[in-house]
């Protein structure tokens, strides 16, 4: 981690000493960094949400329940970004690891599930049934990556498009199966009745209080966090990387190509296994419906338009699509009536929800392809790219730069 | 891990071209696929997936013919062919049809302005679609005109949701659903004649435009290597517009007859049969044209099959399972060239 400091930072001298003793700092001690910056994030949303002209959208309450959905699309962000962004594969049906993930819950902690099972959860721990949310987490996060591995394993060696269809193939298979074996999944329905998280000191998680949720979520942005950017700078981390950029050149140089791209997939539907969890934690039921192609693509989405390979671009990137999608658009009704706009008053804004996240997503990706921030190194292959149209995957001879991100 | 060798003799080529040599062989490939399946499932349901298979033909080429030529899969294709359903509905009841027309003559214009009206609508849907979402982008990062291709789906999915609602729209079967024709002792609707003739006559046509013309030539050249085409004085943007304007007058023709077979449409058709019809594509081999009308034919058999034997719900798993499958032991599918790395 030294190197980052004898690495020449244009960037920090730039924007002054701050600035550079910042990026000083967070090079030396990345997860304190995050652990700050998280916590900073976490203090200063339920403040904006009371602030206006935040506050005139909705209640506090709903600002906090719609952040924690939005941690669960971020925890997808970077679980793909893993995938997609440090690793280079392209993984269309992300979505079926999330469901993976939240099925795994749903039959450890619900009636129906624990009759499959055939192991009584309520009857051991009583009212705090929910106390199995915290193991599952893991264990949700290892059946993903089991599956993940099992996918990987036969398709890994198919390149670039073909190995995103094959995922994509995948993403459609797995909710079909969730819906079509009704003995095992309760079909259409899904599975309800799922336990919420039960705390010892606060008790089980209600539906009402947003906050027990919302914090828990800001800890496993954190560790997930952590998790990628120590990841991102191993071994294993540069591994991706030189696989992402030349896959030859990386299996020529000592990089076992196949145990690196299977631990990509494994770790990254691990993300989405815990994501997984979650939701299903907070919704108490999970059905086929909610694991649709849409989700897979809208993961992706966010991790292009954050600046795919960059976590915290990434993140920020899930967040504000979210946030527009299922916060802004829902409520700009409200927005504006009370406003009082006379013509924006009478349209229904609700009925054009995907009208408008599409023309957004159109309108960001043509303003900016590289992604709201972009991973350095990425940006100077885009700059390199210049002289050479037509090229989109630059295979650059020079060592990895772990500052970067 | 089979990638030196396969970089080292591959030829660098996408197959705009697979018009030329292989034909006799794919075709023999086709023959044979078709009498199996009869085969397997009776004349009534064999005529079943075949029309089904035409329409999934007729969409898949689109795909395969932009995939072809700038690398893109096209997600927003499906919902052209969607799209393509409505207008054809659109144009037919505002001319006052709602039910069959048995005048065969006034039929027989009514189908060529339907058809000719649609397709030409959606071709220019298309290309204003490549140029306003695509074409700004065709120097950034591969997933960048993917992004916009899924929020172009978004936007005409909504767009046809405020005018027709979210429920099942009727489309007017002008076509009688109720004229047969009778060998031996199995009955074929002569819709479903009509269909398979149309799709494909459609794809001879292509095949002919692309093997034949100045700018059929344009394209494939455009496939191989676009910068050497635009040295060698191709109009790159004309042509690759008018490779989005032929696929998707393609998806809009199959939106017409969509239609003409089912008789009802809704506004998020397009997805599961843009994904299926994009199995098809990669199935026979993306960028090969005839590969994506073996794959169409394919899908529909496999679909119709699952329904036959009871399986309906499991349908679309068993698509992806047989793309799955497919794409694991002939990476390239059943028709295409095996294509050295593209990184």
């Amino acid at each position: 981690m030294s190197a980052v400091q004898d690495l020449p930072a244009p960037r920090g001298r730039r924007a002054g000493a701050f600035r550079g003793r910042v990026n000083e700092f967070s090079g030396r001690h990345r997860s304190m960094s995050v652990m700050i910056g998280m916590a900073i994030v976490a203090a200063v949303l339920p403040v904006l949400a009371v602030v206006p002209p935040f506050s005139s959208f909705q209640t506090q309450n709903a600002w906090i329940d719609g952040f924690t959905n939005a941690g669960v699309f971020v925890l997808l962000a970077l679980g793909l970004n893993l995938v997609v962004g440090v690793a280079g594969l392209l993984d269309l049906g992300y979505a079926a690891f999330f469901a993976i993930g939240a099925y795994a819950y749903a039959y450890a902690a619900s009636p129906f599930g624990n009759q499959i099972l055939g192991i009584d959860i309520a009857g051991l721990l009583g009212d705090a049934a929910g106390l199995i949310f915290w193991p599952m987490l893991i264990i949700g996060a290892l059946v993903a990556a089991t599956f993940g591995i099992l996918l990987g394993a036969p398709t890994l060696r198919l390149r670039g498009d073909y190995l995103a269809i094959v995922t994509l193939g995948f993403g459609e298979i797995v909710p079909i199966v969730f819906l079509n074996s009704d003995e095992l999944t309760n079909g259409t329905n899904g599975i309800g009745g799922i336990y919420r998280p039960y705390l010892p000191g606060i008790g089980s998680f209600s539906a009402v209080n947003p906050w027990p949720y919302y914090v828990t979520m800001m800890v496993l942005v954190t560790v997930v966090m952590i998790f990628c950017y120590r990841l991102a700078g191993s071994r294993l981390g540069r591994a991706w990387e030189a696989i992402r950029e030349d896959e030859l050149a990386a299996a020529a140089n000592g990089i076992n190509t196949v145990t690196t791209k299977l631990l990509a997939f494994a770790l990254g539907a691990s993300t989405a296994g815990i994501a997984g969890v979650f939701n299903a934690a907070k919704l108490t039921v999970v059905s086929p419906d909610q694991f649709g192609f849409v989700v897979s693509f809208t993961v992706l989405a966010m991790v292009v338009l954050g600046g795919m390979g960059n976590f915290w671009g990434v993140a920020v990137g899930a967040f504000v699509i979210y946030t527009i999608n299922n916060v802004l658009l829902k409520t700009l009704n409200q927005f504006f009536d009370t406003l009082g706009i006379p013509i924006l008053k009478d349209i229904d804004f609700i009925g054009l929800q995907f009208l408008l996240y599409g023309i957004a997503l159109v309108a960001m990706m043509l303003l900016r392809p590289e992604g709201l921030f972009p991973n350095s190194r990425r940006k100077r292959e885009l700059h390199a790219e210049v002289t050479e149209p037509g090229q989109d995957e630059m295979t650059l001879p020079e060592v990895t730069e772990e500052g970067g991100r | 891990m089979t990638a030196p060798a396969a970089t080292a003799e591959a030829p660098p080529a996408r197959s705009l071209r697979g018009a030329a040599s292989p034909a006799l062989i794919q075709f023999g490939i086709v023959a044979v696929a078709l009498v199996i399946a009869f085969g397997v499932l009776g004349a009534a349901q064999f005529i079943n997936a075949l029309t089904l298979g035409a329409i999934y033909a007729l969409v898949a080429i689109g795909y395969t013919m932009v995939y072809g030529i700038i690398e893109l899969i096209n997600f927003a294709h499906g919902d052209v062919f969607m799209v393509g359903t409505f207008v054809s509905l659109s144009f037919l009841t505002s001319l006052g049809f709602s039910g069959a027309v048995t005048d065969p003559v006034l039929l027989v214009v009514l189908l060529v302005a339907v058809f000719a009206f649609t397709m030409i609508v959606m071709g220019l849907v298309g290309v204003l679609i490549e140029r306003t979402a695509y074409r700004p982008l065709r120097n950034a990062p591969r997933l960048a005109p993917l992004i916009t291709a899924i929020g172009v789906s978004f936007i005409l999915q909504n767009i046809v949701q405020i005018f027709y609602g979210p429920f099942q729209t009727n489309s007017p079967q002008i076509f009688p659903t109720d004229w047969f024709i009778t060998i031996g002792d199995v009955q074929i609707p002569v819709l479903s004649i009509f269909i398979v003739t149309v799709a494909v006559g459609m794809m001879i046509g292509l095949q002919l435009f692309i093997g034949r013309t100045r700018l059929g030539r344009a394209m494939r050249s455009t496939a191989l290597d676009r910068d050497a085409a635009a040295l060698m004085g191709v109009n790159i943007n004309r042509t690759i517009a008018i490779t989005f304007f032929i696929g998707s007058a393609l998806a809009g023709a199959a939106g017409v007859t969509y239609g003409l077979q089912y008789g009802v449409t809704r506004f998020d058709l397009g997805f599961q049969a843009g994904l299926k019809a994009f199995t098809a594509a990669v199935l026979g081999g993306i960028g090969n044209q005839v590969g994506a009308a073996l794959g169409g034919f394919i899908i529909g058999f496999i679909e119709v099959a699952a329904v036959a034997f009871g399986y309906g719900r499991w349908g679309p798993a068993v698509v992806f399972g047989v793309l799955v499958i497919v794409l694991v032991f002939r990476p390239a599918g059943l028709l295409g060239q095996q294509v050295g790395e593209r990184a």
